[in-house]
């Protein structure tokens, strides 16, 4: 049996925030945890924060809204909207009915919600702490809540803004509200904060850089890397030189001259494949040097289609790596 | 008919956004861009880059860039091997600098400047909340375009989570300063006069019993302070932030949107193509970047990897022959065959995903420019010249 990977743990967590530079395959490594849990026999509620609405593609279901919808037996799936949140909020904590009734209210609230800075971040990290809260206290079903959180520095605001809004507000309810988003927050049993990373090297730097700010800044727990899209190695140290005299002309012209002209771009492209591996497991070592945090490892997957059947073999990698 | 240089828009323009989503490589095209046009066009090129990883400085070789522009030597562009024609400058956005900046241009005397500099609100707006870097981007560029310094300035707009956020920007921050809803939270201040007035004031409306509930009192005050502090300055945002969007869609100006040909980027990036063209925003060029090399979609190598691997052994036996003595093993040979076929055939799958998504995109600007992806991570001038030659198509 394989151990478990030390890192493992943030399954068993209750909050899960994934967060990522663009393009590392974030939303993808969000959403195979969610369906991994899944297949674990735990209900999730899969949160999508940036307003793109294809996340839930990657269980080839429709865009849902605020309410969550059940994309995969197991993981229902809810997109963030700030103005619902906020309806939400007065709704269960004031008792403010509708909104609608109270005129220009409704249009100073949406103004509040869409312009004054800090709002959108304390309503979306506010409703994520709501939904695990009301697990933890038996009002809701959600075994684990998993976050496509903001990309590399926004985060930083998002998650640190009860805080900051503490700072702002000494009294009153909202300073009541914070408080137990904070405690929730930073409990290493409830919460962790996942890193998403590609071997790049502006993906790398933005990692090392964004944890040293996690740790100085925030009180969340953090959890581990992943490290997605990890290209395959070709060849063994000892095959290597190999292919290298292959692409000498002798042998390059003996191959053409029994399998066609076409072996040119195959050992091109062979080539490239070497040279893209070994510019990013440089990266890996950079990574691996600066940071303190596990690391999982997620291939790169040579496939021609998004879709369920992704999202699945990622999940099962990530299995694989967290020794399930 | 589509043009695969950026050339002609580099030439007409005075000011090119890139757009994208996170990753797609956009700071780094957009210096690229303004390498290549100082380099090889001529004139007074400025990299304006928002991005608060100090990306751009890394590339471009400079230990630090600041809210001020800087010269690009042209020692540094020497010794990458580059003869520019004109003069290569970056600067990179200092959001809190840019916002002091505007407080103390537009404010009446500078008691009122320090009173809001001083502000608690305002120092944790300015200073914590991203979006206020999306209009404090777009200000700076107002500000540099005005100046006049420069023939063409090359901007990498800021990460927003929302692609689109910095073109509402302006708009909504004239509505916010402007708006009648702000005079309607400082009202209680403004007719009461005195702190004592403004709880009767505040008790007797509703609006303000829930907003005291819901924010707390202290809060709605610091609110308040602040935005009385700044009603001096309204007009003068105000206008500032319509001549800012007035720059954005003007003529002079053009758009280029970056993507890669993943499934995800490129949904984003024809999102920010229908939201530029529905806003009638100058949408010029279109960048495919990191695109895998067309051979992989030949037949010829198709055909030669389906050879490779069937003939393997034989064809190993053939090259042991050879007496060349990393070859003298066929089973090696015919292992690095067939590795070499699969690795060929995997690529090509990722390749052949790349056309497909290519030809699905639907809306393509007068533009359309290609940059291939390159084994090694680009990190000094000399790599960015290699995209800058991609992007104008020049030898």
């Amino acid at each position: 049996m394989t151990p478990a990977a030390p890192g493992a743990g943030f399954l068993d967590r209750r909050l899960v925030f994934f967060t990522g530079k663009g393009g590392v395959g974030k939303s993808t490594v969000t959403a195979a945890t969610a369906l991994l849990a899944a297949e674990r026999g735990q209900r999730v509620l899969l949160v999508e924060v940036d307003a793109k609405g294809n996340l839930t593609s990657l269980f080839e279901h429709p865009p849902v809204g605020f309410d969550p919808v059940e994309v995969y037996p197991g993981v229902s799936a809810m997109q963030m909207r700030t103005e619902a949140a906020l309806n939400e909020y007065l709704r269960l904590n004031l008792h403010v009915p509708v909104l609608g009734r109270i005129g220009p209210l409704a249009s100073v609230l949406d103004f509040v919600a869409t312009a004054a800075p800090g709002v959108k971040e304390i309503l979306t990290v506010g409703k994520v702490c709501w939904e695990v809260r009301e697990s933890l206290q038996g009002r809701a079903d959600w075994d684990l809540v998993v976050v496509d959180a903001a990309a590399t520095g926004h985060v930083i605001a998002q998650l640190d803004s009860p805080r900051a809004i503490q700072e702002l507000v000494s009294v009153g309810p909202v300073r009541q509200q914070t408080e137990w988003m904070v405690d929730l927050l930073s409990d290493p049993a409830i919460t962790a904060l996942q890193f998403v990373t590609a071997p790049e090297e502006m993906p790398v730097n933005e990692t090392i850089e964004l944890v040293a700010r996690a740790r100085a800044e925030l009180h969340v727990p953090l959890g581990s890397v992943v490290v997605n899209r990890v290209l395959p190695e070709p060849f063994t140290r000892g095959d290597e030189p190999t292919f290298e005299a292959l692409l000498d002309r002798p042998p390059r012209q003996r191959l053409e001259r029994d399998v066609g002209t076409g072996v040119g771009s195959v050992l091109e492209a062979t080539r490239l494949a070497v040279s893209l591996r070994r510019s990013r497991a440089a990266h890996l070592t950079a990574l691996r040097e600066a940071v303190d945090l596990p690391l999982l490892y997620l291939p790169y997957l040579f496939v021609r289609d998004h879709g369920l059947r992704v999202t699945r073999m990622v999940a099962e990698h990530l299995a694989g790596e967290l020794g399930l | 008919m589509t043009a695969d240089s950026l050339e002609p828009l580099l030439a007409s323009r005075e000011i090119l956004v890139f757009c994208g989503s996170g990753g797609v490589g956009k700071t780094t095209t957009a210096a690229a861009t303004g390498l290549a046009a100082a380099v090889q066009l001529g004139g007074r090129v400025l990299v304006l880059t928002i991005d608060p990883a100090r990306r751009l400085a890394d590339a471009l070789g400079l230990e630090a860039i600041g809210n001020v522009e800087r010269r690009v030597p042209d020692a540094a562009l020497h010794a990458a091997g580059l003869e520019p024609r004109g003069e290569l400058f970056t600067a990179m956005l200092d959001t809190k600098a840019s916002w002091d900046d505007l407080v103390l241009r537009h404010a009446p005397d500078e008691e009122t400047a320090y009173k809001v500099l001083g502000n608690s609100l305002y120092q944790n707006i300015t200073a914590r909340f991203v979006q206020s870097h999306d209009y404090i981007a777009m200000e700076r560029l107002y500000d540099l375009h005005t100046h006049g310094r420069y023939d063409l300035i090359v901007v990498d707009t800021p990460p927003t989570r929302n692609a689109i956020d910095f073109l509402d920007a302006p708009a909504r921050m004239a509505e916010f300063f402007g708006g009648r809803l702000l005079r309607w939270l400082t009202m209680p201040y403004r007719l009461g006069g005195r702190r004592g007035a403004r709880v009767v004031n505040f008790a007797s409306r509703p609006f303000y019993q829930l907003a005291d509930r819901v924010l707390g009192s202290q809060f709605l005050q610091d609110i308040a302070e602040f935005f009385l502090s700044f009603q001096s300055m309204y007009d003068g945002f105000v206008e500032r932030a319509q001549a800012v969007e007035r720059l954005l869609r003007d003529r002079r100006t053009s758009f280029a949107v970056v993507t890669t040909l993943e499934g995800a980027p490129l949904r984003e990036a024809e999102f920010f193509a229908r939201e530029l063209t529905a806003r009638d925003y100058p949408f010029g060029a279109m960048v495919l970047n990191r695109v895998l090399p067309d051979y992989l979609s030949a037949s010829e190598g198709h055909a030669a990897a389906a050879a490779l691997t069937e003939r393997a052994d034989a064809l190993a036996k053939a090259l042991a022959a050879l007496g060349d003595a990393a070859l003298e093993d066929p089973d090696r040979d015919a292992r690095v065959l067939r590795t070499a076929a699969r690795t060929f055939l995997d690529y090509a799958v990722v390749a052949t995903r790349e056309r497909e998504q290519r030809a699905e995109l639907s809306r393509v600007p007068e533009v359309v420019a290609t940059v291939p992806a390159f084994a090694d991570d680009v990190h000094d001038l000399a790599g960015l010249a290699q995209i800058g030659r991609a992007l104008l198509r020049s030898p």
